[in-house]
């Protein structure tokens, strides 16, 4: 009989193992590996391996024009494609200096908030589901649905939405969607309700997630991390707040800040952010004025020579677009910095000497998007 | 013409070898039966719980669901993985299907209808019970696969862990009822369902008058810890550490494909079966109506249509218990595992300690209430 080699042949005293958790598992996602190093049901070293999704957006955004490398922003982190697109856009006009109209701003700000809902919903049933509780994911599907029919609605796509446009947006939106979104204000306070009884107040998951994963401020500093992530570990930074964009500094809301630096303090920041999503949505559909959706743009796009950042919230954190142009149709380098990359990249160093469930649960709490990662 | 059909069913339920045959079929389909179709339950409970129709396409309702799936299941190709203990890689699930039925041996279901009348019931019911988690084991074990390994070893530490609170908590109930026969047991608990032992440890009415204090004051909390127990015994979630799926993929049956697969699906359920008819006998009174001694008499003069009336109350009683395992299951998240040894040694055991220390205390006072 074959014994299987659990213990390396190097070192006869490290009775480590390793195991690979993906590219296929369960618990990634996606197509993330992280090779651990077990001792037992601790990990000693748990190092990330990305790559095995790498669709090369950045080279592609150096042979296509402004415009067709749009809907390419948006298959990067898919569960905030409006966001990305918004980073991608607002980084364009700022460089070529496009008007944007009010309504379109607005447009964009409801839009954007009702998928940043749509993200920490898909990032918080899919989390229950790390930990082992399957009926959450299918009722914040069931709310994402309303989202996503009323998204549906105005840009024909349920998921990777190609709707700003440079100076404004693809096309105007109707009563309809506003009244629709007004209506789904108070029907997702219910729900949210509902979640945190059946979910936030549990105290298995309540055992499985406080004081797990402590995240330092100083460690999100050392790894840039971003988001929720950033927002657990007591650092008020939000980049509609601190540095405001689009007409993200006419809306009254808050930034939910927690200091614990464990996965419940990230979990409360993230049903926090979907109440204050909800206010801007109140806001912004009772302001909302009349007027065009798109603003003059030039027929040949080309930005001026020069680098050019622009930086939106998306749902996992800040997503920076940096637009390095020689004054081509075409950019000369396109870099985003993305935030499930940063976040992804503090794993190695929070999960030492974890047990493997709840690194499991860190994980998870990080919320990660593994396009996003690869890019 | 009926009274010819229930004489011929009178006599042979009563003469041997024809009772033994009988029975045995009847609990191989019963237990197989349930295996698959609390499959059905379990996925038809769970849509209902998630806003969902559940399975619907093959037949009624889905119900050619289990079917379905068990052709799926044998059409498959027999593999084990290389490198791998080829023999006890198979002998897992054979050693984990057959305990449950044996122990199903042993359980009355109705006034009367049981394979074997045996003295020491109970004690046979645990020491088979206990089989599963060596298959569980050896499957994790033969596979040679780290996941497996991984969750062989926490099941073994999770079902010993497990085992001395049940336990414990099992002799709490012979020290009141004093028998391990298990037909004593239920017979015991006849008449009103405050007769019942989980009811009856608070106050004894059974006799007659305003009744005394019971044996077991805590009956309610040993019934709890013994529910727990057994979702952890039979490895439900909460408690699903062998198949943690998003740590350990599927756990102890990562590298078992087709039947392999399929025999300890069923195995789990026909373990439930047993451990909801344990709980239903031990303290809800298993065949026993709970609707007054009246009641009860009236079905022991009916004879063997009165044992079937029993047997569709132990039913009752048993599967409201294993929906709410479906229930717990699909409403929480999963424990970790240190977690789940934290509740056993630091409070199941303690507490279950504390009842039966307080149970044999309350048993040798004099009856001043």
């Amino acid at each position: 009989m074959n014994i299987p080699k659990l213990i390396p042949v190097g070192d006869p005293a490290a009775e480590t193992f390793t195991i690979n958790l993906g590219p296929q598992h369960p618990a990634t996602h996606g197509v993330l590996r992280v090779k651990l190093e077990m001792d037992g049901e601790f990990i000693v070293n748990a190092q990330p391996v990305p790559g095995y999704i790498h669709r090369m957006h950045e080279k592609m955004g150096e042979n296509r024009t402004y415009a067709q490398y749009l809907p390419n922003t948006s298959r990067i982190d898919y569960l905030s494609a409006m966001t990305y697109t918004h980073a991608f856009v607002g980084a364009v006009e700022k460089a070529a200096k496009i008007e944007v109209p009010l309504r379109a701003e607005y447009i964009r700000v409801i839009t954007s908030e009702l998928n940043r809902i749509s993200s920490h919903l898909v990032g918080w049933g899919a989390w229950i589901m790390d930990l082992g509780g399957f009926t959450p994911i299918l009722y914040a599907f069931d709310d994402r649905e309303k989202i996503l029919d009323l998204l549906e609605a105005i840009t024909g796509s349920r998921l990777t939405y190609c709707y700003y446009r440079f100076g404004g947006v693809c096309d105007d939106v109707d009563q309809d969607f506003i009244d629709g979104s007004k209506a789904f204000v108070p029907y997702m306070r219910g729900r949210m309700k509902m979640y945190k009884k059946l979910v936030t107040g549990n105290i298995i998951f309540r055992k499985r997630v406080e004081g797990i994963g402590p995240i330092s401020a100083e460690m999100c500093r050392k790894y840039g991390a971003c988001g929720p992530v950033l927002r657990g570990s007591g650092v008020n930074y939000d980049v509609r707040k601190a540095e405001p964009y689009s007409i993200y500094n006419q809306f009254d809301f808050d930034i939910p800040v927690y200091n614990e630096c464990d996965s419940l303090a990230r979990y409360l920041v993230r049903m926090d952010e979907i109440e204050q999503s909800l206010r801007i949505i109140e806001q912004a559909c009772a302001k909302i004025p009349e007027g065009p959706f798109q603003g003059k743009v030039p027929r040949v796009l080309k930005l001026p020579v020069g680098d050019t950042c622009f930086a939106t919230e998306c749902g996992r954190g800040r997503l920076l677009v940096r637009i390095t142009s020689d004054g081509k149709e075409e950019a000369y380098r396109i870099r985003l910095r993305t935030p499930c990359f940063t976040n992804l990249s503090l794993f190695e160093e929070a999960s030492q000497g974890m047990m493997l469930a709840d690194a499991i649960s860190l994980m998870a709490s990080l919320d990660l998007v593994i396009p996003d990662i690869d890019r | 013409m009926i009274a010819r059909i229930l004489e011929l069913i009178t006599f042979l339920l009563t003469n041997e070898p024809y009772r033994s045959v009988i029975y045995l079929l009847c609990i191989i389909g019963f237990a197989l039966a349930n295996a698959a179709y609390l499959v059905w339950v379990e996925r038809k409970g769970a849509g209902r719980f998630q806003r969902r129709p559940g399975p619907t396409e093959s037949g009624w309702a889905g119900l050619l669901q289990p079917p379905a799936d068990g052709i799926k299941l044998l059409a498959k190709q027999l593999m084990a993985p290389p490198g791998g203990d080829k023999i006890l890689y198979w002998a897992a699930p054979l050693m984990v299907l057959a305990p449950p039925l044996v122990c199903l041996l042993a359980i009355p279901f109705g006034n009367n209808i049981l394979a074997r009348d045996l003295n020491i019931g109970l004690l046979m019911v645990f020491s088979f019970g206990s089989i599963n988690v060596m298959a569980l084991m050896l499957g994790g074990w033969a596979s040679r696969n780290k996941y497996a390994i991984i969750s062989a070893a926490r099941v073994v530490s999770q079902n010993v862990a497990y085992e001395i609170p049940m336990l414990l908590v099992v002799i709490t109930m012979i020290m009141v009822t004093g028998t391990l026969n298990l037909q004593e047991i239920i017979v015991q608990q006849g008449g009103g369902f405050w007769n019942w032992n989980i009811l009856r440890g608070i106050w004894d009415f059974s006799s007659g008058g305003w009744g005394h204090i019971g044996g077991n004051i805590l009956a309610p909390i040993t019934f709890i810890i013994f529910y727990i127990c057994m979702l952890a015994e039979t490895n439900r979630a909460p408690f699903d550490m062998a198949e943690a799926e998003s740590e350990l993929v599927a756990g102890a049956f990562t590298e078992y494909g087709g039947m392999g697969f399929g025999v300890f699906f069923m195995a789990e359920y026909a373990n439930i079966v047993v451990g909801c008819a344990l709980a239903t006998l031990l303290f809800l009174g298993g065949w026993q109506s709970g609707l007054g001694s009246g009641f009860g008499t009236l079905l022991t003069s009916w004879g063997i249509i009165g044992s079937l009336v029993g047997v569709g109350f132990f039913f009752a009683k048993m599967y409201f218990l294993i929906f709410s395992v479906v229930w717990v299951r699909w409403t929480f998240p999963r424990t970790q595992f240190y977690g789940l040894l934290n509740l056993s040694w630091k409070i199941l055991i303690p507490l279950s300690l504390l009842t039966l220390l307080l149970t044999s205390v309350t048993l040798k006072l004099p009856r001043l209430f």
